[in-house]
């Protein structure tokens, strides 16, 4: 497949997407990619070997703290990186067809309409001086220019009627300032799922609202994505979200996806010990009372990471083995899927609990 | 919005009076006109008549009084020199120096603009730095060195363009390209800056995911947002452009309103000093509430109230 | 113990403090605990010395700053570098009037490598003269504006409220008009003279520097070494001067630069326009404005020269300050 790269036309938005790899593979899979940046005139490797997969209509996790490269992960996937990041190797294959073999006039047909992206910041991701009608049609009539102006229009307020927003023909005329918050964080959704996408990547979109306007909006995505069997890769780097969200999760560290599987599987047995100090210093796991669990020191600035495991240095159960680089190994799950793991010690269960 | 027009003029009134009364009692602080006006040879009686005619020998805050109250009647008094209404001579002028400060500013932006976009969309590239040294080189040319030289150029040794006066489209191009010259360097840096900070917004990374072409990008999103703001400083420097017409009016004999006010400093002809300082007060209050009410219309999130 | 080992890392703090290094005071001697040992050997780099060490590495700037000392020298060694005194009028033979560069008196003893003017005089000579004064009028008026501006502009940021909205009233009616206008109705009233084009230069400019100081002490005060300073009882004068005022200085230093090319400019405009500095002390303006005349009748080098001189000093003066610019501001690091 590597070698026979598919030429595109641009301009046309759907007609000629390969749909070989269809219904049966992926909508998007990852494959050990390697992303670096340019950093003071040296190439910083951020993304080291990266490997994920999100199904059609499935959502899926990523979780890590903030430097572990999980939105570069996404932004790589839309091709939306940074002048000072470039790929170092591997494949991004959407529907099967390898993203990174293309333009980005191919990519921009297929950017707002096939594959959407949400961001954290509901603030800054719409325009300040541009009126919400603009900024929702233009993402219609860029992707399909004879659509009428009117079936645009009515196009945009079914969206908005959909992510909840009430009087939405009011709202059209509006500019974002004279939005709250979870608004404006709605109408970047309704902007993502205009065009009914295959996939869409949510780089943290709710860490910036309030914790019950986070609720709503997780749960109203969670429908959304399920109704029109849209796949979600939800990025962030809060456990909490994952749980109720996701049916599958990634768990990330400096650059490298250190564990996966099922929500169930990996919250309820996590057996990397980053994953287990994940969970373990959220809040909600905390006996009142006793002090908060705290993963000991930070993590490595990209530059300066340890040979073998990154997560060596905080690790209580590090030793000599974990200097050199650790093999992915994958188990069967209980509840079916896979359960992948990249350490030496990793933790052990049996039925009674956690052995060790 | 009325509210925020009456505040606006009453603070232009206030301004006004201050400026008037610190520049009165300056200018009536240096020296006699009559030492100037007056001839040498006249007798001690011409020059206690011409003193008395012009009421310079009453006190000073009677003098005020009487300036004052013929002010509110749209009279500045008369010119000593010219001997007719300081005001009319000032308007008479005022179009010529329009003229000059609105090509100028024209220049400025049709190269500034064009420049600056360039410059802020590839920073790295090897003509941002010819264009950004180059702004550094155009902030640095004495405006009225640059004026001479190119009369010397442009006039004397080549012919291309007359040197001095006003006329047709001829005249104007030396004038307005050497008036222009530093404010074409001020353009390309504000623009520069507001389209290097606007494309590192998330506002645009959101818009190409919505698979918008790099040209939308650029001029519905990032333009409109880099020249909200310039509009003000423009407005404002539209005033820096009318008061550094004194140069250029200078160097071409310009017969604008600048050319008027350095003469009318050299011999000390008050009424047309205070007049001009007067008129250019409430000029650049004008264009500062134009660029206010402007900004309001184009900007979305600022309203006036 | 703790305390002691404090006192241990604070000379070693203060030794390497450079521009505005006194920030830290206490709070950075405590860093060495958390160090490991073999960093603690390593001693860090002090901003000052890491900002020389930067602004070396530019090449255009070291360049500009080479030709900005260069000038400088000119003026300063002025009477050593001239072959005559520009104004003893003794010295001068009008018979020598706009001579074309590279002319000779008439017993070949002097050359006159740029020329002579309409009196005779060696334009050479009167360009370092001339420099000499536009630079002293120009860094003189800077510095003064900056101590009245500074002034104004910590009282300001540091008092707050009236005061604060009194000050920052009148700085911003200032700068609604052009620094030319106000410096022109300034001379039309104070007259011609060296103190009377510096007295119209600081009013004319301190405006700059009290917004300047008062934006980045707003910024400073609100940071964690005023509390703890103030929670030493030190006395507000003491806080503003040894504590808020250092750390405004990168960001004051480019703008003491750029101001200071902008001084030299406005100062040689009005000399030209006939009402900044007298006959008597020529700056490079009126050196310019003296050529005015002979411009049509092909004598270009009495503007040319002292133009070009102006151009340079200002056009190095602006470059200098603006990589410092680049240098000193954090966000355009990369």
């Amino acid at each position: 497949m590597h070698d026979t790269p598919i030429t595109a036309v641009p301009g046309s938005a759907t007609a000629n997407m390969p749909d070989a790899a269809g219904d049966s593979g992926p909508v998007l899979a990852v494959e050990d990619l390697h992303v670096n940046f340019a950093i003071r005139d040296a190439q910083v490797p951020i993304l080291r070997g990266v490997t994920l997969h999100v199904g059609k209509g499935e959502i899926v996790g990523l979780v890590g703290e903030s430097g572990s490269g999980k939105s570069v992960t996404g932004l790589t996937a839309m091709r939306l990186l940074d002048r000072n990041g470039s790929v170092a190797g591997g494949r991004v294959l959407f529907r099967g067809d390898d993203l990174l073999q293309h333009d980005q006039e191919y990519m921009r047909a297929l950017r707002g309409d096939r594959m959407a992206m949400i961001f954290q910041d509901p603030l800054m991701t719409l325009n300040p001086v541009l009126r919400i009608d603009t900024q929702m049609l233009e993402a219609l009539t860029t992707h399909y220019p004879a659509m009428p102006r009117e079936e645009a229009r009515q196009r945009c307020l079914d969206a908005l009627v959909k992510v909840g927003i009430p009087a939405p023909e009011e709202r059209l005329e509006t500019y974002p300032h004279q939005l709250s918050g979870g608004m404006r964080q709605r109408i970047a959704i309704a902007i993502a799922m205009l065009n009914r996408p295959d996939l869409i990547i949510a780089d943290e979109p709710t860490t910036a609202l309030d914790v019950t306007i986070q609720a709503q909006i997780l749960y109203e995505m969670q429908q959304l994505c399920r109704e029109s069997s849209t796949a979600l890769l939800w990025i962030t780097h809060d456990l909490s979200v994952v749980a109720g969200l996701a049916d599958r999760v990634y768990v990330m560290y400096s650059g490298k996806i250190v564990e996966s599987g099922t929500v169930d599987d990996v919250l309820d047995k996590p057996m990397h010990p980053y994953t287990r100090g994940l969970i373990m210093s959220s809040p909600g796991n905390n006996e009142p009372g006793k002090p908060l669990f705290q993963i000991p020191g930070m993590a490595p600035i990209p530059a300066e990471r340890p040979c073998g495991c990154a997560f060596r240095p905080r690790c209580p159960r590090a030793d000599g083995q974990c200097e050199s680089d650790p093999v992915e190994t994958s188990f069967a799950c209980a509840g079916g899927g896979d359960h992948t793991l990249s350490c030496f010690h990793p933790y052990e269960y049996s039925d009674k609990g956690i052995v060790l | 919005m009325i509210a925020y027009l009456i505040r606006r003029f009453w603070q232009t009134f206030i301004t006004l009076l201050i400026m008037s009364l610190l520049v009165f009692v300056g200018v009536y602080h240096i020296g006699n006109p009559a030492d100037i006006l007056v001839s040498a040879q006249a007798t001690p009686e011409e020059y206690e008549m011409f003193i008395r005619n012009m009421g310079l020998d009453k006190p000073m805050w009677e003098q005020y009084v009487t300036f004052l109250g013929n002010l509110f009647q749209g009279d500045l008094g008369n010119s000593f020199v010219y001997n007719e209404p300081a005001v009319d001579l000032i308007f008479r002028r005022l179009p010529a120096t329009l003229e000059l400060t609105f090509a100028a500013m024209g220049i400025a932006l049709v190269f500034g603009l064009p420049l600056g976009i360039y410059a802020g969309l590839k920073p790295k590239s090897g003509l941002t730095r010819c264009i950004m040294t180059g702004s550094i080189l155009g902030f640095s040319l004495p405006t009225f060195w640059i004026g001479l030289m190119m009369v010397m150029v442009f006039a004397v040794w080549l012919g291309w363009f007359p040197a001095s006066g006003r006329g047709g489209l001829s005249h104007l191009v030396l004038p307005a390209i050497n008036l222009a010259l530093f404010k074409v360097s001020l353009v390309i840096r504000l623009t520069r800056a507001g389209v290097l900070e606007n494309m590192l917004m998330d506002y645009v990374r959101f818009a190409r995911a919505k698979g918008l072409s790099e040209t939308r990008v650029v001029v519905v999103h990032v333009l409109k947002n880099t020249l909200i703001p310039l509009v003000t400083v423009l407005g404002l420097e539209l005033g820096n452009l009318i008061a550094f017409a004194v140069v250029t009016e200078t160097i071409f004999a310009w017969p604008g309103m600048g050319k008027l006010i350095i003469d009318s400093i050299t011999v000390l002809d008050r009424p047309v000093i205070l007049a001009y300082l007067l008129i250019v007060v409430v000029m650049f209050s004008l264009i500062n509430l134009v660029v206010d009410i402007l900004y309001s219309v184009i900007d979305p999130r600022v309203r006036y109230e | 113990m703790t305390e002691e080992r404090v006192g241990i890392a604070a000379p070693a703090t203060a030794g390497t403090a450079g521009t505005g290094g006194t920030g830290g005071t206490g709070g950075i001697g405590g860093i060495g605990d958390v160090l490991p040992e073999e960093l603690r050997a390593v001693r860090p780099e002090s901003p000052l010395r890491r900002n020389v060490r930067e602004f070396m590495r530019r090449k255009l700037a070291v360049f500009a700053m080479v030709i900005v000392l260069l000038l400088c020298a000119m003026a300063v060694l002025a009477p050593v570098l001239s072959f005559q005194n520009p104004y003893s009028l003794a010295e001068l033979d009008i018979m020598d009037g706009k001579l074309p560069p590279g002319s000779q008196n008439w017993d070949g003893s002097i050359t006159y490598w740029l020329g002579t003017d309409d009196q005779g005089r060696d334009l050479w000579s009167a360009i370092l003269y001339g420099t000499r004064t536009s630079l002293a009028v120009g860094v003189i008026s800077a510095f003064l504006a900056l101590a009245v501006g500074a002034a104004f502009g910590l009282i300001s940021a540091y008092a707050g409220g009236k005061v604060d909205s009194i000050i920052m009233r009148v700085v911003d009616i200032q700068l609604s008009f052009p620094a030319i206008l106000i410096a022109l109705i300034l001379l039309a009233i104070l007259g011609q003279g060296v103190g009377k084009i510096i007295i119209a230069l600081v009013i004319t400019q301190w405006a700059y520097y009290a917004r300047t100081v008062r934006g980045t002490a707003l910024v400073e005060r609100r940071k964690d070494y005023v509390d703890a300073a103030r929670c030493l009882a030190l006395p507000s004068s003491r806080i503003i001067a040894r504590h808020i005022f250092p750390n405004c200085l990168p960001p004051l230093i480019v703008v003491v630069t750029m101001r200071i090319a902008y001084a030299v400019m406005l100062e040689s405009t009005l000399s030209f326009l006939g009402i900044g500095l007298p006959i008597t002390e020529p700056s490079l303006g009126l050196l310019i404005s003296n050529g005015f005349e002979y411009l049509m009748s092909g004598a270009y080098w009495i503007s040319f020269f002292p133009g070009m001189v102006l151009f340079l000093l200002i056009a190095n003066i602006n470059i200098v300050g603006d990589e410092l610019r680049d240098l000193l501001n954090p966000r355009l690091r990369t």
